[in-house]
């Protein structure tokens, strides 16, 4: 399946530069981009997501750019030389896409100074470096308030991988979002401590419906949570990807990342000469992140209330973390204001109705 | 209280598919051949079986798939090792490293393909409160996997043919001298490991998560290889690690969603420290150990020399 | 038909053809496989035999990953003469690595490191290696607990060890949450050999074991006392050679070399400590091992090839568009061809009516 995009876009190129040859003055070699990703593609997930929006880079500039990938890439020792093999091999905008590749990114990006590279959800830069990531979190929000109003036991379960802030954004400000509108409910969480293990997974899916959670939703790569909701005839919320397919009845909501745009317009900045090393953290306003595919279940009522959310997070007039912020123990976290930048990224606590307790480091 | 019952019925389903895996290699073991290669051979059991099932829309023509090239693969393994006269820890672990490999890219198409998965219950059992939905609402191979349990305890305890395996397994050159086919006798139970290896894959892509992703096993081939030996080769043992283990993976979920103030990744370690501590216990004694391990195990036999 | 006749005597021009038979086999193999996907055979062979090896570049690559396969081979390979089965050399890898980082972590100060405290750092994981491999010793011997298992299950246990500490413990307070420690200061980094590459010192450390595990074995009296111990253990306690010493010396040694190989991966290429610091080479070491026939100077070319498949299958992947899966298929046919092979050492094909 990919070898034949990566064969119809060398073909398109080929032909282009074939063709482009006699038309002396705009005609250029195509851009070669390349991509490393952390896991297989697969047909859901993080890395899905990724491959969605190279797919949609290679439409969108159609023969100015040349596309190529890696997939199943290890984090550590291996990551660097993938990534230098691919600089080496001409490619001049390199997406790295695990927060693990921060430190081989920035190795292979010394050597390669004409080379840009974008690393995904992770805080260095360098001149030609740049971070990207998505405010997943919003788009969490709204899922929120989609769950709390949707529960019924007011038990709400969440699968997660690793307590990394990019998680416990995700976490907090879902239960930000579900007691907005329901402050009885309660969300319990189970980590697995593997991004990808569907065993397990599914393991901590049933204990949570076990324990009497009603609606699921996780931050794992599979999608054996959301299933495991469907078999039971419980709610789950999907992430990354839109997965009705594989739960049809019991996805309310999903939140979905969105990375076509923000590649097209790096590759554009890059054809132009004018790309620059940034970090950028675009959410929903960016359309970086979404929530999508609202389920048969969920009532005119809730879908109109979350679109009257999404808007005042895209105007600025609202966000997840408005003070004040407890935490699960009750002390005040946050006074006024709201969460910046870099508290977000050192986020280590439950929010006020997070059952347990996050291990002290 | 109302977690027990799902608590139970998870552990029961977690412990099977290595309780299945490890009944087959304990039959394997006992003719004295050691298999590495289990993991490799579920993981083709379960993209076989899911693939099948995925054409024919039968669950159980995927079962059967699945158990068949489990068998083949075992086939291929016993070739090399019984008559080839190969290493056979080697060559289980090229299996191992062939089937991963090869499963991921047969698998490639159905990447994240899933099934609805069957609802299954004994009628009027499965009504009872508590102990209805947690034992007796499972698929029909988790109560096929005990009755395969109580068979081959029987088969190896207390018939014929059971008791010829043993002994192949303990002096291979005796039972040549006898004139057993000792190398027909390996065969047959290296089949048979690989059928159960097959299934168990099966059931992990068909059942426990009716999905497909590559690597799915996640290890539980090698549990349940060293769940043999920590059951020292005895079928009833063998159950009770697959469900200790399964057990223990489950509770330490619930112990975290019920806010358990221990760090996840401690919590996940007790499966395994659990294990190891109760095989201690149960080895404590070395003639106990030397009496149960089959004697010629790992070791080729050659009838021609 | 063909039989297969048992030899008198081993043939030693077997021994010396069958891994190059076997890797002619698996590059047929491989053939046919890019034939039966609709890829250039001869291309995609040169990609994947060739191309990792066409440039000092390549050739360094390889060095970067024979260091810790060959490292844990050694190791497994007097283990596993010794009969003694240590599966979990992938947890004793691991937990060298975080006490060599451990150690680095606590020392660093930005500015001091060099030759002598590199050489404590690494000698801190050849320590953790040891003590990890100790308790499954120590249940063995103590208690007959199956070292297959033990070492098994202290895999999964060191690893969880490892995320708990780069989340809590060792993780870098400027590292915004991520499960990392600091970066360790270029004074503690493994001096690189050859300059432009990333080929480090490790290299050397396990060549060096290499000869010493071959010394070993071959020359003194204790690696004697091993290797009868795993043939003929009826013999060797006849002989009055201790079993258990056996036991300790193989699970020390290749748990030991296993740390080894863990500190120069976090101190080398890595840099640092995180979650994931191998993938797999603890296993995979233990087919390099099975592959160079379990001798300490085998394994050198055994885990040449082993390196070569996993940069030729990743190469394959950018640059034919084959899948990740690729690479795990061709090193099970290698075995699989190998071990074909090696059956034609002690018998011999004839044509019988």
């Amino acid at each position: 399946m990919s070898g034949h995009f990566i064969r119809t876009a060398l073909g398109a190129a080929a032909l282009a530069m074939a063709v482009g040859a006699p038309v002396a003055a705009q005609a250029e070699e195509p851009l070669k981009v390349g991509f490393v990703y952390v896991s297989p593609i697969g047909e859901a997930g993080w890395t899905w997501q990724q491959d969605i929006g190279r797919l949609e880079l290679e439409e969108a500039l159609g023969d100015k750019v040349v596309t190529q990938y890696v997939e199943d890439v290890p984090e550590g020792a291996d990551a660097e030389r993938v990534i230098r093999d691919l600089a080496q091999q001409g490619n001049k905008l390199i997406f790295t896409t695990s927060f693990g590749y921060m430190n081989p990114t920035l190795k292979v990006a010394k050597q390669f100074p004409d080379v840009k590279f974008v690393h995904s959800t992770g805080y260095k830069t360098a001149e030609n470096v740049a971070v990207t990531n998505a405010r997943f979190y919003e788009a969490r929000y709204l899922a929120g308030i989609v769950a709390g109003k949707m529960t019924q036991s007011n038990i709400i379960g969440y699968v997660g991988a690793f307590p990394i802030p990019e998680v416990l954004q995700g976490i907090n400000a879902y239960t930000r979002g579900i007691r907005s509108v329901n402050p009885d409910a309660e969300v319990r969480v189970i980590w697995v401590n593997s991004w990808y293990d569907p065993g397990k997974e599914r393991d901590a899916a049933i204990a949570l419906l076990g324990q009497g959670a009603d609606v699921l939703t996780h931050h794992t790569d599979s999608t054996a949570t959301v299933q495991a909701a469907e078999e039971q005839g419980k709610y789950a919320v999907a992430y990354h990807s839109d997965m009705s397919k594989f739960a049809p009845k019991a996805q309310l909501v999903a939140v979905t990342h969105h990375w076509g745009d923000y590649f097209t317009n790096a590759a554009r900045q890059v054809l132009d000469g004018t790309w620059k090393s940034d970090l950028t953290w675009g959410g929903l306003k960016a359309d970086m992140a979404r929530v999508e595919g609202f389920g048969p279940a969920v009532p005119e009522d809730v879908r109109a209330l979350v679109e009257e959310k999404k808007q005042a997070i895209i105007a600025g007039t609202l966000t997840p973390f408005d003070a004040p912020v407890k935490d699960n123990t009750g002390k005040v976290i946050l006074e006024s204001g709201t969460f910046d930048d870099d508290a977000l990224n050192r986020m280590n606590f439950y929010v006020e109705g997070v059952a347990g307790k996050l291990p002290r480091k | 209280m109302d977690a027990l019952a799902p608590l139970i019925a998870s552990a029961i389903v977690a412990g099977t598919p290595l309780m299945l895996a490890g009944l087959g290699l304990l039959v394997n073991e006992r003719s004295g051949v050691i298999n590495l290669g289990s993991e490799g051979m579920m993981l083709m059991g379960a993209i076989t079986g899911f693939a099948v099932t995925i054409g024919t829309g039968s669950f159980t023509l995927g079962f059967i798939a699945g158990a068949l090239v489990g068998m083949l693969m075992a086939g291929f393994f016993a070739w090399l090792t019984i008559w080839l006269g190969a290493n056979q820890v080697a060559t289980g672990l090229a299996l191992s490293l062939f089937g991963v490999g090869a499963s991921a890219y047969l698998g490639l198409p159905y990447a994240g393909e899933s099934l609805l998965p069957l609802q299954f219950g004994i009628p009027f059992l499965q009504d009872i409160p508590v102990l209805g939905p947690a034992l007796f609402r499972h698929h029909p191979l988790v109560y096929g996997s005990l009755l395969l349990c109580v068979a081959i305890a029987w088969f190896l305890g207390r018939s014929r043919p059971g008791l010829i395996l043993r002994a192949v397994g303990e002096s291979p050159s005796s039972a040549h001298s006898l004139g057993y086919d000792v190398r027909r006798i390996r065969l047959a139970a290296v089949l048979f490991g690989g059928i159960c290896a097959g299934l168990a894959g099966a059931f992990m892509s068909l059942v426990y998560t009716p999905l497909w992703v590559e690597g799915m096993v996640s290890g539980r081939g090698w549990i349940a290889l060293a769940l043999t030996t920590f059951a020292t080769w005895r079928p009833f043992r063998v159950m009770a690690g697959a469900y200790l283990f399964g057990g223990i993976t489950i509770l330490t979920y619930h112990m975290q969603a019920l806010g358990v103030p221990i760090a996840s990744q401690l919590l996940s370690m007790l499966p395994y420290i659990a294990t190891v501590v109760v095989l201690v216990l149960i080895s404590r004694n070395a003639a106990w150990i030397r009496l149960n391990m089959p004697a010629s195990l790992g070791k080729n036999f050659n009838p021609n020399v | 038909m063909l039989r297969l006749e048992r030899r008198a005597h081993p043939s030693r021009v077997m021994a010396w053809c069958s891994p190059v038979l076997a890797v002619l086999l698996t590059a047929l193999c491989g053939a046919l496989l890019f034939m039966a996907v609709g890829k250039d055979p001869v291309a995609s062979l040169r990609v994947f035999f060739f191309e990792p090896i066409k440039d000092l570049q390549g050739w360094a690559e390889i060095g970067v990953k024979v260091a810790p396969l060959l490292t844990i081979a050694v190791g497994l390979s007097i283990c596993f003469r010794a009969n003694v089965f240590n599966i979990g050399a992938e947890g004793q890898l691991v937990v060298g690595a975080i006490t060599a980082g451990a150690l680095v972590l606590y020392l660093d100060d930005d500015g001091n490191g060099g030759a002598v405290l590199i050489a404590v750092a690494l000698l801190a994981g050849v320590a953790g290696g040891m003590a990890w491999a100790g308790i499954t010793a120590f249940l063995r011997d103590r208690f007959n607990a199956n070292e297959i298992l033990v070492s098994l299950m202290l895999v999964y246990v060191a690893e969880l060890l490892l995320s708990y500490l780069v989340h809590g413990a060792l993780i870098d307070p400027d590292g915004f949450g991520f499960p990392q420690s600091r970066l360790f200061s270029d004074g503690w980094l493994l001096p690189i050999v050859l300059s432009g590459t990333r080929l480090h010192i490790g290299i050397v450390l396990a060549l060096v074991a290499a000869v010493v595990g071959w010394l070993y074995l071959s020359r003194s009296f204790s690696g004697f006392k091993l290797q009868v111990g795993g043939i003929a253990p009826m013999a060797a306690r006849y002989a009055g050679f201790s079993s258990r010493s056996s036991l300790w010396i193989s699970l020390l040694v290749s748990g030991g070399l296993a740390g080894l190989a863990g500190a120069a991966e976090v101190m080398g290429p890595i840099g640092q400590l995180t979650p994931s610091i191998s993938p797999g080479y603890g296993f995979a070491a233990i087919i390099v091992a099975f592959v160079g026939r379990l001798h300490p100077l085998g394994v050198i070319f055994s885990s040449f090839i082993m390196a070569l498949f996993y940069i030729g299958g990743e190469l394959s992947q950018s640059r034919l568009g084959m899948p990740s899966a690729v690479t795990g298929i061709f090193q099970g046919i290698l075995l699989f061809a190998l071990l074909a092979c090696d059956v034609l050492i002690h018998n011999r094909l004839r044509w019988r009516r």
